[in-house]
């Protein structure tokens, strides 16, 4: 063996580990995140009859809406899933069609959210009216944000995957953004069951 | 996880049925008005939790052999948290409320 | 287009306000001006900002620290002074003046002293001790540390640009709300709080990563050095509990920047939560301060007893106790805020278990010093100093953990004696004794021992000249943080605090003395072995200071003091049958970079400039979306010139430089368990 093959072989095995390291450790941060959304929780639920004269959560919650919401998500993470195996059969193609499957899902459900959230502001219940409001926006929308980011990032595979080809590190990449997106869909079903299914009761 | 190569298409089906029927019972229960008082919290948390480990199992592929032992540390550890950390300021802040009342 | 920033911000209004604004600016530029005339700027760029070195991170998070202990100080010294002379009268600092200063202090001490003090620490030696090449992520090492450094900046620039917060290091609302601190203040404190507590988390993720996945061969977890071991407890908790830190903060931030209603008094607004959700953070906080010290203390006792750690596995679970523990006990810090008896008295009970595994530990520590070899180093006499002076702490704190006697105590200055009592000795002695410890491993040559123990003993006595007196004061009946009293029998005593502060003052300064001295005699004081202390880990294997690797060849370990057992079997410093490649990351300039970024995202969302906020959002998402294109990071040190600084080291020691090793061979039927004593 050459030395520069050596070389190229060391790396890789560095490269290797660093992987493994990595998909651990964004194991760990998606666990601080859940206690992030904990909190968020657990101040949405003290908050959530605290609606200072301002509207309720009947008044402002349509649950056709959340189920179309759900229902994206839940597609979502289906072919999220599918880039996976498609991924792990290494047809790069495929893994780039179910990628921009999931990213328009989920710029369908920002969309719906943002339609959502304004459609309440123009009714009068923005974050601003009551200590109930201010606690739903912050749950929600720091979800939707979340959403955004992985979005972004689902963009980003979306660049890096045809310049790059199913390397190890865009491997693990798509990896972990897989776990961020199922973690998602995760904090989504405490969303619905905890806000608006108990908010319409 | 690299962990677990020859995840099938039937697993992520199996998870997406189950959840699609997870998420329909409670959003029937309430849309119906079917049951009424603690009858429906109940169902709607049993069936968000049973979710949530369908999720665990066929998205996140979570399973007790071949998950490393430190990924299922902390997921437990996070649990653990999690339930003293709301648990208690749900019961802390209620406690509060009813004395100010 | 500068949102709220106008001339006015400029502090011309006071000469106290003028006065720490030159100071700051006149380090600054002296700061700037000494480095120009060094024309050290490009070797501070290559060699120290850029680095994702850890042993450079950890000295550089240290220096911060020491920056910061030195402003946070200048508070405390300012408190006393005024409430030494402030009897029925004005004193010299007027109360927005004074308000600012003790909010200031508590902030600077915790998140910009402590923090990057432990975390320095732990960057600069758990690596080391666990036989690993750097940490698991060395580049959002330098992030963490930049992330932590804007926030300083942030804190600093509020002395000239603006004001800091007047609502305590805790920043309760209402009072920290907009409608009763309208100013920039707590803006500055929730800025700083946001930008260093992530930089804080993702430090600890990095932590918990580099001791799961990094340990050299044979180092299982019950092998581990003590102070690994409470890194991780120390990092598990700070991945945990910093988020309750950044949800409670953005959602202040959210309440005084948009006008929500979390915590306001109208509206649906629960204030109640704020303290519920900011301790929920704050008592795994006081762990996360200590239990790094408790580790610093643990190798400390051990090396310099000359004798193995007592207790070791009762110590490491004693260590994990604590951490669950300190998640369950919070709400002791708002006993009075009108729970009912049954919530009060489980959180009282659940603090007064948490004195059981530390006293577990004092034990343990005794139990290693007894029968051993004590050398007084002042790393050893923080330690001794420590245990004594903690203890007191501990009682006050079992007193405070009763609702009812907390009732009488809380707000008072007994309840400031107190979580000093816990802090000074439990953190801050553990890491001057861990500075004096691993200065040499740092630095490659020793402290000045004269100095350190004249440091300890300002300190110490400063300590109790300080503290005692504010224990009675709070049986008299003080309130905290009095501008001004009426009462002349309090008078006495706080002329007793103010003159502890000055002891410590000359405390702070010793360690100037000792720093300099020692820096100036560093040829006669050179550590050439690597192994100045006869130490039992890891980390006295590698040379003094490093080589960038650390270990040319990953260490095999059989035994929890391995570099001991290395020793005594003889097989430290040898040279191995061959060197090989080693690949070490690249520096990169993107964590000064997303540090400045951060910095300049906080001071425009302070000042409510929109325009600017966007941009540096966009901006940092860029650089991390740069960073993710990047595959080539890493970078190959050739074996030849591995070899090269391994023999040019193994060169320089010479037989005599070695410990001799004999007195630890064991003897009598209890193999190597039970080292001899001076019977």
């Amino acid at each position: 063996m050459t030395e520069t093959a050596m070389a190229t072989d060391l790396l890789e095995e560095e490269e290797q580990k660093s992987l493994q390291s990595r998909e651990f450790g964004f194991w760990v941060y998606l666990m601080t995140d859940a206690i992030i959304f904990a909190l968020l929780f657990a101040t949405y639920v003290v908050l959530s009859k605290n609606s200072a004269a301002g509207p309720t959560s009947k008044d402002v919650f349509d649950l056709r809406h959340t189920a179309g919401e759900t229902a994206l998500l839940l597609i979502s993470s289906l072919t999220f899933g599918m880039a996976t195996i498609a991924m792990a059969r290494g047809l790069s193609g495929r893994v780039l069609m179910w990628l921009v499957v999931t990213a328009l899902l989920g710029f369908a459900f920002l969309a719906m959210e943002l339609a959502e959230f304004q459609g309440m502001i123009a009714k009068g219940a923005g974050p601003d009216v009551s200590g109930f409001l201010t606690a739903f926006f912050t749950l929600v929308g720091t979800h939707g944000l979340h959403v955004s980011f992985g979005t972004l990032g689902i963009l980003v595979m979306i660049v890096q995957i045809p310049l790059k080809g199913l390397t190890p590190p865009v491997r693990s990449r798509l990896l972990r953004l897989g776990l961020f997106w199922h973690f998602l869909d995760i904090v989504w079903i405490g969303i619905f069951s905890v806000v608006y299914l108990p908010g319409v009761m | 996880m690299n962990h677990s190569a020859e995840r099938s298409v039937t697993t992520y089906l199996t998870g997406f049925v189950l959840a699609v029927i997870l998420t329909a019972i409670p959003f029937t229960l309430v849309w119906g008005g079917f049951l009424s008082g603690m009858a429906v919290y109940a169902v709607i948390a049993v069936a968000a939790i049973l979710q949530v480990l369908v999720h665990l199992v066929f998205f996140l592929h979570l399973d007790l052999k071949s998950t490393p032992a430190e990924n299922l540390f902390f997921l437990g550890f996070a649990a653990v948290l999690i339930f003293i950390m709301v648990g208690g300021s749900l019961w802390i802040m209620t406690d509060l409320h009813h004395r100010m009342m | 287009m500068l949102g709220r920033l106008t001339v006015d911000a400029l502090p011309f209004y006071s000469w106290v306000a003028m006065g720490g604004a030159a100071v700051t600016v006149g380090g600054g530029v002296a700061v700037f001006l000494l480095i120009t005339y060094l024309r050290a700027w490009k070797v501070l760029w290559t060699d120290w900002l850029t680095s994702v070195d850890h042993k450079k991170i950890g000295i550089m998070y240290v220096v911060l620290s020491l920056v910061m202990l030195v402003r946070g100080f200048v508070d405390a010294l300012m408190m006393r002074a005024q409430q030494a002379v402030s009897l029925n009268s004005e004193g010299y600092l007027p109360p927005e003046h004074f308000e600012q200063i003790f909010s200031s202090h508590g902030t600077i001490m915790i998140f910009f002293v402590a923090m990057p003090f432990l975390t320095g620490l732990i960057n600069i030696v758990v690596p080391q001790q666990i036989g690993a090449r750097d940490v698991a992520f060395p580049f959002l090492n330098s992030v963490s540390l930049w992330l932590t450094a804007s926030g300083a900046g942030l804190v600093l620039i509020s002395l000239v640009v603006g004001k800091f917060s007047q609502a305590g290091w805790t920043g309760y609302p209402p009072y920290s709300g907009i409608e009763y601190s309208p100013g920039v203040g707590v803006d500055y404190w929730l800025w700083a709080l946001i930008t260093s507590g992530v930089g804080s988390t993702l430090a600890g993720i990095n932590f918990i990563v580099t001791i799961f996945k990094n340990r050299c061969p044979g180092m299982t977890f019950m092998r581990m050095p003590m102070f690994t071991w409470t890194a991780l407890c120390a990092s598990i908790l700070i991945a945990f509990a910093f988020p309750g830190l950044t949800v409670v903060a953005g959602q202040l931030a959210l309440d005084r920047t948009l006008g929500f209603h979390f915590f306001t008094n109208g509206d649906g607004g629960n204030m109640m939560m704020f303290a519920n959700l900011l301790w929920i953070w704050g008592h795994p906080e006081v762990y996360i301060l200590i239990l790094p010290a408790f580790g610093i203390f643990s190798e400390v006792v051990a090396t310099f007893s000359r004798k193995r750690l007592f207790g070791y596995t009762s110590l490491v679970y004693a260590t994990a106790c604590i951490a669950l523990l300190s998640f369950t006990v919070w709400l002791h810090h708002f006993f009075t805020m009108g729970s009912s008896s049954n919530v009060n008295a489980v959180f009282g009970i659940a603090t007064m278990i948490i004195a059981v595994p530390t006293g577990v530990k004092i034990f343990d520590w005794l139990f290693t010093m007894y029968r051993g070899r004590i050398e007084f180093h002042p790393a050893m006499v923080f330690t001794i100093g420590f245990m004594v002076t903690f203890v007191i702490g501990g009682v006050t704190g079992v007193l405070l953990a009763l609702p009812p006697a907390d009732y009488l105590m809380h707000n008072s200055t007994f309840l400031v004696a107190h979580f000093h009592n816990m802090l000074i000795p439990g953190a801050l002695f553990g890491y001057f004794a861990g500075m004096n410890y691993w200065f040499p491993k740092a630095f490659g040559f020793k402290l000045d021992v004269k100095w350190g123990i004249r440091s300890f003993w300002f300190w110490f006595i400063g300590f109790y000249l300080a503290f005692m007196p504010l224990y009675v004061l709070g049986f008299l009946g003080m309130s905290r943080r009095m501008e001004h009293y009426a009462d002349p029998t309090w008078q006495p005593y706080l002329v007793v605090a103010a003159l502890g502060a000055l002891c410590v003052l000359c405390g702070i300064a010793c360690i100037a003395i000792q720093l300099y001295v020692s820096a100036k005699n560093w040829g006669s004081a050179r550590d050439i072995t690597g192994d100045p202390w006869n130490g039992r880990t890891l980390e006295w294997a590698t040379s003094s200071p490093p080589a960038p690797y650390n270990f040319a060849v990953l260490p095999q370990v059989g035994d929890i003091d391995a570099f001991h057992e290395m020793k005594i079997r003889g097989t430290a410093y040898q040279v191995p049958e061959r060197y090989e490649d080693i690949v070490m990351p690249k520096n990169s300039a993107l964590g000064p970079v997303l540090g400045v970024l951060a910095f300049v995202l906080g001071f425009a969302m302070i000042w409510y400039i929109w325009w600017l906020a966007a941009l540096c959002l966009v901006l940092s998402l860029v650089c991390v979306g740069i960073r993710s294109f990047d595959d080539e990071t890493d970078v190959i040190l050739p074996a030849a010139e591995v070899a090269r600084t391994e023999k040019a080291r193994l060169a320089q020691i010479t037989p005599d430089d070695l410990h001799d090793m004999r007195d630890f061979l064991p003897v009598g039927p209890a193999s190597g368990e039970i080292l001899p004593g001076r019977a």
